[in-house]
């Protein structure tokens, strides 16, 4: 396949970028587009120009780490996916196709591709977390969870962490994710013991990290790529509004 | 009292204020609505004077009133501080974007939709609302008793074409401002529920954006044909 490229170049943080185009002549419609970037970069290193910086890790669509915002879709066309579990089979041949980093104040350019997204970690220390002692392996099947409870704890606690939610809201917000942390935690009887102050603290740290409010446009759960249903966000309303009305925390 | 203004400050307050006022607002169509069927009698207008006579005079109506023209302000700045902060949020646009794949229109547009609507509030309160209250309103006298004949106005109102073209855009708005916005309210306050969200959104997307704004879009319609005649 013959594919053209734009991709966002930006040295780093303090430079301004813009989209630089490279054409590709042999690429294979079964190759990943993380593999199709690869080829590139064998390329600008063979001629001395620098790589392009892109996040990547598991390769199989759990880390999380692959963002890149694909033909105006965060983690490209397919949906349920992310960017390494993109072929390039889901595009024509003679296709441009335009790559630029996740765009949120929340998450500045490291160089290229990369986006910061230590924002997310602040939020997780700020209360996605049990202090109990949940005891070891076998404690676990002492807690007796119906299985309805234990499967929506687990589709929300699926989430990786990628930010794809953030990347395609037009408000760059981090609801979804957000919501998923405070979800998958809330619904388990583990959970309950901080479950308003985790509410209060993340949604007050999701705040103060610059991220946007939540238009309910959906957005965020079509790319998702672990399809996180929009009914987190509601439970995470109400955990908040429960806890600002209920918990003894008066400084706000 | 620090966590109250935090509270209402922060990104989920912030759409909890939105919610409120927008819903409370959609509940006064229902009763607008009701209210402006009048027009349609035939009457030349009286049962319409008798109703607006009623709602400027019934204690209860006049302090809903209040809290009305406060959800109208309050909805108005909010959405305005809301619209800055989600805007400021991504500072730096992407080259290249494809929303509609991936979120109905009228979701990603309130801000422009509720401008909309606001310029149209404020047209229509200053012909109507502003002369019943202050202006000069012609009186008309059903069974010995004087009303402010208000239906004269309207008739004067919607005789003119552009008006009318201005009402029927406006309810244009304010479907799609419903289509999304009446569901997007339950959401932000956290009431979904597979029993409770698909009547809802079926309430939201039939009732509110579809037979609310028809019925009030037929009003200025009606009026007109028939000032000119035609009907
Ligand atoms: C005065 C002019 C208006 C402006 C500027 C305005 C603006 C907005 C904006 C920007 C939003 C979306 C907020 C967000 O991003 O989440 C919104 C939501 C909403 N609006 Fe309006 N609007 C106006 C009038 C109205 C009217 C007249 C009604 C009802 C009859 C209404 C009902 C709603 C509802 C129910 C919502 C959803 C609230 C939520 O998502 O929680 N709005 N409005
Ligand atoms: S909610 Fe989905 S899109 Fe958002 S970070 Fe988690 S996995 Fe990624
Ligand atoms: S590289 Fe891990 S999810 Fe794509």
């Amino acid at each position: 396949m013959k594919i053209n490229l734009k991709v966002w170049r930006q040295k780093n943080n303090n430079t301004e970028g813009k989209l630089v185009e490279y054409q590709l002549d042999k690429i294979s419609p079964d190759m990943s587009f993380l593999e199709m970037f690869d080829v590139l970069n064998g390329e600008l290193t063979k001629k001395g120009e620098e790589i392009i910086a892109f996040d990547h890790d598991c390769r199989e669509g759990i880390c999380g780490s692959c963002s890149m915002y694909i033909n105006g879709r965060a983690h490209g066309p397919q949906t349920g996916a992310t960017t390494c579990q993109l072929h390039m089979r889901s595009f024509n041949d003679g296709d441009t196709i335009v790559v630029e980093p996740w765009r949120s104040r929340a998450f500045p350019v490291i160089k290229d591709l990369m986006v910061d997204r230590t924002a997310f970690d602040r939020v997780i220390q700020s209360g996605g977390y049990v202090s109990v002692n949940t005891g070891s392996a076998r404690d676990a099947n002492e807690t007796l969870i119906p299985r309805s409870i234990a499967d929506e704890a687990m589709d929300a606690a699926q989430c990786i962490g990628c930010g794809a939610c953030v990347a395609a809201c037009k408000n760059a917000s981090a609801m979804l994710f957000v919501a998923a942390k405070v979800s998958h935690m809330a619904v388990l009887p583990q959970g309950q013991a901080e479950s308003t102050e985790r509410a209060e603290r993340m949604v007050a740290q999701m705040d103060a990290e610059g991220f946007g409010a939540c238009s309910f446009t959906g957005a965020c759960s079509v790319e998702c790529p672990k399809s996180i249903s929009l009914d987190h966000i509601a439970r995470m309303n109400r955990e908040y509004l429960g806890a600002k009305l209920t918990s003894t925390n008066v400084q706000g | 009292m620090a966590w109250v203004t935090q509270t209402l400050s922060s990104s989920l307050g912030r759409k909890v204020i939105m919610s409120l006022t927008g819903l409370f607002l959609s509940s006064f169509l229902i009763v607008h609505m009701a209210g402006n069927l009048q027009l349609f009698k035939g009457d030349n207008g009286r049962a319409f004077n008798e109703y607006t006579y009623f709602m400027t005079h019934n204690p209860v109506i006049i302090t809903v009133s209040y809290l009305l023209y406060t959800s109208i302000l309050a909805h108005a700045l909010m959405a305005w501080v809301l619209t800055r902060h989600n805007q400021s949020s991504r500072p730096v646009k992407y080259a290249y974007s494809r929303p509609e794949a991936n979120s109905p229109w009228s979701s990603r547009n309130m801000g422009i939709l509720g401008t909309v609507l606001l310029l149209f509030i404020i047209i229509h309160m200053r012909t109507f609302w502003y002369e019943m209250h202050f202006g000069s309103v012609p009186m008309a006298e059903y069974d010995g008793k004087q009303y402010k004949d208000l239906y004269a106005v309207v008739k004067e109102a919607f005789s003119q074409w552009w008006y009318v073209l201005l009402y029927v855009i406006s309810m244009v708005a304010i479907g799609f401002h419903l289509a999304h916005g009446f569901q997007s309210g339950f959401q932000s306050l956290g009431i979904r529920h597979t029993k409770y969200t698909p009547m809802i959104e079926f309430v939201g997307r039939y009732f509110f954006a579809l037979i609310i704004p028809a019925a009030f879009a037929a009003m200025p319609i009606y009026v007109f044909l028939q000032v000119h005649g035609i009907i």
